[in-house]
């Protein structure tokens, strides 16, 4: 019945027509199905459009397009899996029991979700407060004597989840882009020239594997020697942080960016060279167009290898984001701190993968080739 | 004859894995302006060495090319090169695949207008103004040839190279481009040298067919004039008993004193 049902079928008039008489058999037994339990049903009569519901939407499951059907059968073991994971983390939580207590199931992550969400609120409410108190306070000295001194002092609160989330993502942001500065132009030149990439090469595979861990004390200790400032613009704690993941991120980038340079193809660098285009010609119109796809598959590793590294150098370099949130919930060790690291967990996940579709996203709009499948 | 270019003495030699190979040697030529010469040869005979000589994008380790006048050192736009695989840029369109030449080649002579009408001109030339927004991948296979020809005429070279620039095209589709070459060739007099593998191509647009023996250390081995009259008809010359004439000699000369390499060797 499916295949004569299916859409694509209907070219040919004797099939459709059965296909037509099959259908509207379906959709009576369907309403005929539904009748017999509204009778039964006799306490709670149902209205005669909720009886055509199902049999409607039954009708344009089978016509709907291959593709909406694809979707649709994807979306639903998205959604299987997710489920099933959350009852087997219901499970396995309740058999785990710490010295902080159980450890957190799904019900405890959400109830942490709106506890969060309240002490953001709260904290609203208190700078808006303050804020209206030293307004008051000048308003007042002002009416009493316009020419005093009126200032309004900014409002220091312990920093929020959600302003936690933003610190983060400017450090991320923040060595994310310093690392492109120089990943890109270098792996560049790395890319044009074998000697270079030759001399370039053994240093990138030395520093390649190293742990940003490793890196840590040394940049702390780097930062506070050069970064002195009178009223500094960054925390050096979110230099040292942005600078290590800077690091971190740098190699992918300058890896994929040297092997898509190498690999433009030998006709068209022949090409650029018989009409003679100078070196930034060359490099703008032949080079980068062929090499984005690497670039850009060089670039969501970096940014990606940015975000793990960042939580953790957070927690090190005592930045105020969400490494540090989790280093504080864990030293605080109050029997709510595992369920509130689980939700910076939840939200470590989900914002790393928006990251990579906004990456996705800008090479779709960048490359030329808008026919490569991009996963 | 004046030549316009020439080849002397031009030998190359390439470093590979296992020592040095020969790959030409005391290769002569003199091409008069406006001539249009076939180099042709059984494969790895060193057709395209030469030409990517010509071209500059190889240096010869021995002799050396004169164009007009001039030795030639390194590639550049009076000597463009018409690629098997027509090499256009896929992010650019048809328009602009001619254009980024023209724009190179033309810088400071030229207004952007005069550009404009430039580029367009050569598009109307070899019959694809129709598709001069579309991208490379959009257009069939003979679409892209003539892309790539109209590229290479756009920035008015000495020389045209191409390197079996029919090659990789169905034989109607190769007919109609054939046909739209000798067109071309006839209004703006270009000098031409084409690699080619077929036989029939080769007479019926060269007025000189070069005939190359085989490597290792190749070089030249017959040069036939082809003196038929032009302009010249696909049709009518099949049965010329000249253009048959012709066709014999090149294919004696493939076939029975040069053999493949292989059976050379063997």
């Amino acid at each position: 019945m499916n295949t004569l049902l299916s859409p694509t079928n209907h070219h040919d008039p004797r099939e459709q027509r059965m296909s037509e008489i099959l259908d509207k058999a379906a959709n009576d037994t369907v309403n005929d199905t539904v009748q017999t339990l509204t009778k039964r049903a006799d306490a709670n009569p149902q209205p005669a459009t909720a009886v055509s519901t199902p049999a409607t939407w039954r009708y344009h499951a089978w016509t709907l397009p291959a593709q909406a059907r694809r979707i649709l059968r994807n979306l639903s073991l998205s959604i299987t899996g997710v489920l099933v994971f959350v009852l087997l983390w219901q499970s396995a939580a309740s058999h785990i029991d710490t010295s902080l207590g159980q450890f957190p199931g799904p019900a405890q992550v959400v109830s942490q979700i709106g506890n969060l969400t309240r002490e953001y609120q709260q904290d609203q409410q208190r700078k808006a407060d303050f804020y209206a108190r030293q307004e008051a306070r000048n308003a007042q000295l002002l009416s009493a004597d316009p020419n005093a001194e009126v200032r309004i002092r900014p409002y220091t609160g312990r920093p929020t989840f959600p302003r936690q989330i933003l610190t983060s993502l400017t450090t991320v942001a923040f060595g994310f882009a310093l690392a492109m500065l120089v990943a890109i132009p270098l792996g560049i030149l790395c890319g044009l020239s074998e000697n270079l990439y030759s001399a370039v090469n053994p240093i990138i595979q030395l520093f390649k594997p190293v742990s940003p861990l490793a890196w840590l004390p040394l940049v702390t200790m780097v930062v506070s020697a050069l970064y002195i400032a009178e009223n500094p613009m960054f925390e050096k704690s979110f230099v040292t942080s942005a600078i290590t993941v800077a690091l971190c991120c740098l190699w992918p980038t300058v890896i994929n960016t040297t092997v898509g340079v190498a690999g433009v193809d030998k006709d068209l660098i022949n090409v650029s060279r018989v009409i003679g285009l100078p070196p930034h010609t060359h490099i703008w119109k032949i080079v980068l167009p062929s090499a984005i796809p690497l670039i850009f598959t060089g670039m969501r590793l970096s940014l990606a290898t940015g975000w793990m590294v960042l939580i953790a150098a957070e927690m090190l370099a005592q930045n105020p984001g969400l490494g540090k949130f989790i280093w504080d919930e864990f030293q605080n060790g109050s029997s709510d701190s595992l369920s509130r690291i689980m939700v910076a967990v939840m939200v470590i996940g989900l914002i790393g993968l928006i990251l990579d579709r906004l990456m996705l996203a800008l090479q779709r709009r960048v490359s030329w080739d808008k026919q490569t499948v991009l996963r | 004859m004046q030549a316009y270019l020439e080849l002397c003495n031009v030998g190359i030699e390439f470093n590979t894995g296992s020592g040095p190979f020969r790959a030409l040697q005391q290769v002569n030529l003199k091409i008069a302006k406006g001539e249009f010469i076939s180099l042709i040869g059984h494969s790895g005979c060193g057709k395209s060495t030469v030409l990517n000589i010509v071209a500059g994008l190889y240096s010869a380790t021995e002799g050396g090319v004169i164009l007009d006048g001039r030795e030639i050192a390194g590639p550049g736009p009076d000597r463009a090169v018409v690629f098997q695989n027509h090499a256009l840029l896929p992010w650019l369109s048809v328009y602009e695949n001619v254009a980024l030449g023209v724009q190179q080649v033309f810088r400071g002579q030229k207004t952007r207008a005069e550009m404009r009408e430039w580029v367009e001109h050569h598009l109307e030339l070899v019959h694809i103004s129709h598709a001069r927004d579309k991208r490379p991948h959009e257009i069939s296979g003979g679409m892209k040839q003539r892309v790539g020809i109209a590229r290479c005429l756009a920035m008015q070279p000495k020389v045209l190279l191409m390197d079996e620039p029919f090659g990789a095209l169905d034989a109607l589709t190769r007919a109609h481009l054939q046909d739209s070459l000798m067109e071309i060739h006839a209004s703006l007099g270009t000098t031409v040298i084409m690699i080619t593998h077929d036989v029939d191509e080769a007479v019926l647009l060269s007025d000189r067919i070069v005939m190359m023996s085989n490597g290792p250390a190749a070089t030249i081995g017959e040069i036939m004039p082809v003196t038929l009259p032009r302009p010249r008809k696909r049709l009518a010359l099949a049965e010329d008993p000249d253009f048959v004439h012709a066709r014999q000699q090149v294919l004696q000369f493939l076939y029975d004193k040069h053999k493949f390499p292989g059976a050379a060797a063997a």
